[in-house]
């Protein structure tokens, strides 16, 4: 197993969020690897047509989040310090009208995928083939219906967008069958979501005709 | 009709602007097929998901397309409803949201095709402009319009349809000047003219309810209004008390009444049922005014 650098100073400095703290350290390692060696997003032109998309739909927790986009260069490194205050931009869930780099506003579960959807269509509809479309999800997050029919549309359209789940066994009734069983159609992968060359691999593999499925196995969720 | 408007006129901009791109749920997916072969990467039916209708327009317009999303108003606007607060209104997100159905325009299906709170819903949120064509030559210009910007707007056509169209009726515009106003929105302006056509009172008609022209209404109202709307009674009683706040004024809300009613028959007939034909209008609006 392999575990680059995580940005530890902006981990450090990020408060303010406890109540999502294990949900906001279950995406950690997925959201490092995304933004340090797969997505191609330049922090200084956050708008650029032709950047890949990132979307997370599972807006609880997103410390983590913010912590890799400050350690990219997506706003400064003091923002971490108050988080969900008055005055900070960053919220409990995250405002893309308010954090540059945020592609959606999420925090009620269940939108990021459709979302998504409309995303890798709408680029598709102006010939923009190559940005990528990647939208993170949690596994209790999957109990919305609403993702359902996300993925039963991307799967009959076989649009190549890239949903990543993060696993930490939280949904209440669980998954009898697995994460993948869920997703009829599309190319799926179980991985080690703490692995960072496992992560990078998974996530670099594209396929252009079918939606593409990474379940991230990370360590339990307690309480 | 109105809906047959709305095809043709959708079609046409799919096909002169390629920013236009049309989100359906099945409903009216016959009738935009060859629209659909045309410009099949623009024209999505993602079957019966409405949910996923709504979110794919969101996502479609981050990327800087003009989505027109279409159902019956019920699955439009009361099933999508978060949809359409969080993935439209919370993103910044614009769509034009084109509705057919209406109140009771599905009186034989019942109440689950039904949607007389979708404007009340709509105010609920901000940001959104409202049109409700009174007649199918009002259709196609309302549609044009929202073209050509990236707000949110919401078309409610309807089987109803008054005798003939005024294009021009974004503001208050009056159709007979006489005593007390009584406002009308969209196909109920017959109903109000017959209802009313012995009566001294000043008719004004809109089909853009939101926003509703407030400095017209100041201007047209004395002390007392009615205001005559084809959706839930009571729905613009926030904007019109806002509009004549500070002045004193009495005003009578008519409109589709709040219980369901558990019958079936032609749009006529729930019409009658509500009163909102010109006999059912015309006893409280006397009663209110004199």
């Amino acid at each position: 197993m392999t575990v680059t650098a995580l940005p530890s100073e902006e981990i450090r400095r990020i408060t303010g969020d406890e109540k999502h703290a294990p949900s906001s350290y279950s995406t950690l390692d997925v959201l490092w690897v995304l933004y340090d060696r797969v997505l191609r997003i330049d922090p200084r032109r956050p708008d650029e047509p032709d950047r890949d998309r990132f979307l997370l739909s599972k807006g609880h927790g997103p410390a983590a989040y913010y912590a890799v986009l400050a350690a990219k260069g997506f706003f400064p490194a003091d923002w971490l310090d108050d988080m969900g205050g008055w005055d900070s931009p960053l919220g409990n869930h995250p405002d893309r009208l308010r954090v540059p780099g945020v592609e959606i506003g999420t925090g009620s579960l269940g939108h990021g995928l459709g979302l998504g959807v409309g995303v890798a269509l709408g680029l598709r509809a102006q010939g923009l083939l190559e940005p990528r479309v990647f939208v993170l999800l949690g596994d209790a997050e999957l109990d919305e219906g609403s993702n359902h029919e996300a993925i039963a549309y991307a799967a009959a359209t076989r649009l190549p967008l890239t949903a990543i789940v993060i696993d930490n066994q939280s949904a209440t009734h669980g998954w009898p069958g697995g994460i993948s069983a869920r997703f009829p159609g599309w190319i799926t992968s179980v991985i080690d979501g703490r692995d960072h060359d496992m992560i990078e691999h998974a996530l670099t593999r594209r396929h252009h005709d079918r939606p593409n499925l990474v379940v991230a196995t990370v360590e339990p969720k307690r309480g | 009709m109105m809906r047959e408007t709305f095809v043709e006129t959708t079609t046409a901009l799919l096909d002169e602007d390629p920013r236009t791109a049309l989100v359906l749920a099945d409903i009216s997916a016959d009738a935009f097929e060859p629209a659909r072969r045309r410009h099949p990467d623009r024209v999505l039916n993602v079957g019966i998901r409405e949910q996923l209708m709504t979110g794919v327009a969101g996502g479609l317009a981050l990327t800087g397309l003009r989505p027109y999303v279409h159902s019956y108003a019920p699955f439009v606007i009361d099933r999508a409803y978060e949809q359409i607060k969080l993935d439209l209104g919370h993103q910044d997100a614009g769509a034009v949201l084109v509705s057919i159905g209406a109140s009771y325009d599905g009186s034989a299906e019942g109440y689950t095709h039904q949607s007389p709170g979708d404007v009340e819903l709509l105010d609920t949120l901000g940001g959104w402009t409202v049109h409700v064509p009174g007649h199918r030559d009002e259709v196609a210009a309302l549609l044009r319009d929202a073209a050509r910007h990236d707000d949110r707007v919401y078309i409610r056509l309807a089987l109803q349809e008054n005798s003939r169209a005024y294009p021009d009726s974004g503001r208050l515009r009056v159709i007979r000047r006489g005593g007390p106003l009584v406002v009308a929105v969209g196909p109920m302006l017959d109903p109000v003219l017959e209802a009313t056509r012995d009566l001294e009172v000043t008719v004004a008609y809109t089909n853009t309810p939101r926003p509703l022209d407030a400095e017209g209404l100041r201007a047209l109202a004395e002390g007392e209004v009615v205001m005559v709307e084809p959706y839930l009674s009571g729905t613009s009683a926030r904007q019109v008390a806002e509009a004549l706040g500070g002045r004193p004024h009495r005003v009578l809300h008519l409109g589709v009444g709040r219980d369901e009613v558990r019958r079936y028959g032609s749009w006529q007939d729930h019409a009658r049922a509500h009163g909102l034909d010109a006999a059912g209008l015309r006893a409280p609006i006397k009663e209110f005014l004199w």
